[in-house]
């Protein structure tokens, strides 16, 4: 990988990071589109992948490939070590929790799906509330809407304002004395809004309510201390911070783990089974039935470590120092609208607009034959959209290896699209 | 790519698109019918007059990308005067095409063949597709209420 640290350079104070070297570690930001160089805009959806991550993954099928937790061999032992090594740096990475409260999960999706199965199930009853946001993404809105129809619970949404925020001013009522979870995003994959979680948690436990984050777009991209936030879970996903797909993570209190009953049965999540009984493995094994994504896990570790080495404050600089960028440039453009707010110091860098007259799809196809990728449609978010009287934007999302030169791009290719579009 | 897309935004579509036929307001219609695309977003309301089992007249209303929009106009252009079978049997010619198939008759579809640059970017075919299932539904409705109206008189 190189020297990471010269990666990085001091400016006023702040140590910038230094996109153009990040970028030759990740082989697949050298290829080209048709004729052009990629500009790869579409860090929200997933990230690439650096050579450390890609070669670990391949080492791993070479030389260690083995079942993790029962072969008494050489293996084995490595393979084990090997994806048990990655859950403690997953456990320091989101600030020093217990390696036991640390799940693998295929994704953030199955995370929540985990806690909505496991935990929902046996302590949400008809009656109970349960409350979101109105900008979840759809894998902290189905399972709950399931849940609901099926335990008679109620679901209730913070609001969001004009200014793409959540609106906390019913907060006290909204997050009742019956309420029993509240589930929210730390940040929007469509807005890009940084939601106040400490304050929100803070409510939800007053209420006795737990309280659960999807940090599938903020653990990439900004420090996360889920003690500090003080969730009772947490969720994301590895493939969008350099990791590959395929592996995510629960977070989960250790008291509050130990008294849920297992989501996937199976093999390892076992500790003893006869015909006619079978008792749970400890944590965390308990909720990973089968034989896990090994070669995810080791993948992981590199991704954690390239992170890491950058470290998160110089990530959340960059991304603030481009992001701003990004708004004034795109605010250049008459006929784009930015949906999300302004103010870089809470929000992300998943920068959602519209052009007036021309459809995000049509944007996404321009745009792609320039190569440049970006999102074009809901993102998974329907609700939101309707809420915004939008069927569709156009999405742009940074990452560490974006630089203003791949917003010059963007923006230049989007005044080409208002003449091919529009004649003008 | 450059190429490319200029075979998907051809100058017939852009001209569908940037002035559709069909937008218009059409009293009594014989046949409502709407379609969505969930995936984008897209959504289109379409009204049909019959009269002795041919389209007498058409509108619609497209919200949605240039391939949809342009789709829509070109099958309110392409579909005055013919009848339910034939309308049906041009929808499956322009399914065809899309899917980058030969159509099983050989119709001389005009404007509409402009759409076969779409196949060659499969996640819009949906958009060109959207008006004619819109479309073919609405007709079905409609002959299955005709049916079961014959039905009850029997």
């Amino acid at each position: 990988m190189g020297d990471v640290k010269t990666k990085g350079h001091h400016s006023a104070g702040k140590t910038l990071l230094n996109p153009e070297m990040i970028k030759a570690d990740f082989p697949i930001l050298s290829r080209r589109i048709g004729d052009r160089p990629l500009v790869y805009l579409d860090n929200a959806a997933t990230t690439h992948k650096p050579e450390s991550v890609i070669s670990a993954m391949d080492e791993y099928y070479r030389k260690m490939n083995s079942n993790v937790h029962r072969g008494l061999h050489t293996l084995a032992e490595e393979s084990t070590a090997a994806f048990e090594w990655t859950r403690k740096k997953i456990a320091a990475f989101i600030g020093g929790v217990e390696t036991e409260e640390i799940i693998y999960t295929r994704n953030a999706t199955e995370a929540i799906n985990l806690v909505a199965y496991s935990w929902g199930r046996k302590n949400i009853r008809k009656g109970d509330r349960i409350v979101l946001t109105e900008m979840e993404h759809h894998a902290n809105l189905v399972p709950w809407i399931a849940l609901a129809k099926e335990t008679g619970a109620e679901l209730k949404y913070i609001p969001i304002d004009d200014n793409y925020r959540l609106d906390l001013n019913n907060i006290d009522k909204i997050i009742s004395d019956n309420t029993r979870l509240v589930s929210i995003t730390h940040m929007s994959n469509v807005l890009g809004t940084i939601n106040p979680v400490e304050e929100i948690g803070q409510t939800a436990h007053s209420k006795g309510a737990l309280f659960l984050v999807d940090g599938a777009q903020s653990v990439p991209h900004m420090p996360v201390d889920v003690k500090a936030i003080d969730a009772d879970f947490y969720a994301f996903s590895a493939h969008k911070m350099l990791g590959p797909t395929g592996i995510g993570v629960l977070y989960g209190k250790e008291s509050i783990l130990n008294e849920m009953e297992p989501f996937i049965y199976g093999g390892e999540m076992i500790s003893e089974v006869r015909y006619d009984f079978a008792d749970w493995n400890d944590l965390p094994w308990k909720f990973e039935g089968g034989t896990p994504n090994i070669a995810g896990a080791v993948g992981f570790s590199p991704a954690l470590d390239y992170l890491s080495d950058l470290g998160m404050d110089n990530i959340r600089n960059h991304e603030i120092e481009l992001t701003a960028y990004t708004i004034a440039k795109l605010s250049d453009l008459k006929s784009i609208k930015i949906i999300g707010p302004h103010d870089t110091c809470m929000r992300g860098g998943a920068i959602s607009f519209i052009d007036k007259d021309i459809h995000p799809h049509d944007l996404a196809t321009f745009l792609d034959s320039r190569g440049i990728a970006v999102r074009a449609g809901h993102h998974c978010a329907q609700p939101l959209m309707k809420r915004l009287g939008l069927t569709a934007t156009a999405r742009a999302s940074i990452y560490i290896y974006n630089t203003p030169e791949d917003i010059d791009k963007l923006v230049k290719t989007l005044r080409e699209a208002r003449r091919y579009f529009c004649n003008e | 790519m450059s190429e490319n897309l200029d075979s998907l935004y051809r100058d017939i579509i852009m001209e569908h698109y940037k002035y559709p036929r069909g937008k218009k307001k059409l009293e009594d219609p014989d046949v409502t019918s709407e379609g969505k695309n969930p995936v984008c977003g897209d959504e289109i309301g379409m009204k049909v007059k019959l009269k002795d089992g041919k389209i007498e007249d058409i509108s619609i209303d497209c919200l949605g990308c240039a391939i949809s929009v342009a789709s829509g106009s070109m099958l309110a252009d392409a579909i005055k005067g013919k009848s339910i079978e034939e309308v049906k049997r041009i929808a499956s010619a322009i399914k065809a095409i899309l899917k980058g198939e030969k159509p099983d008759e050989d119709f001389d579809l005009g404007d509409l063949e402009a759409l076969e640059g779409v196949s060659k970017f499969p996640v819009r075919i949906k958009c060109a597709l959207l008006s004619w299932t819109t479309l073919v539904e609405g007709l079905e409705t409609w002959e299955s209420g005709k049916k079961s109206e014959i039905a009850t008189t029997e």
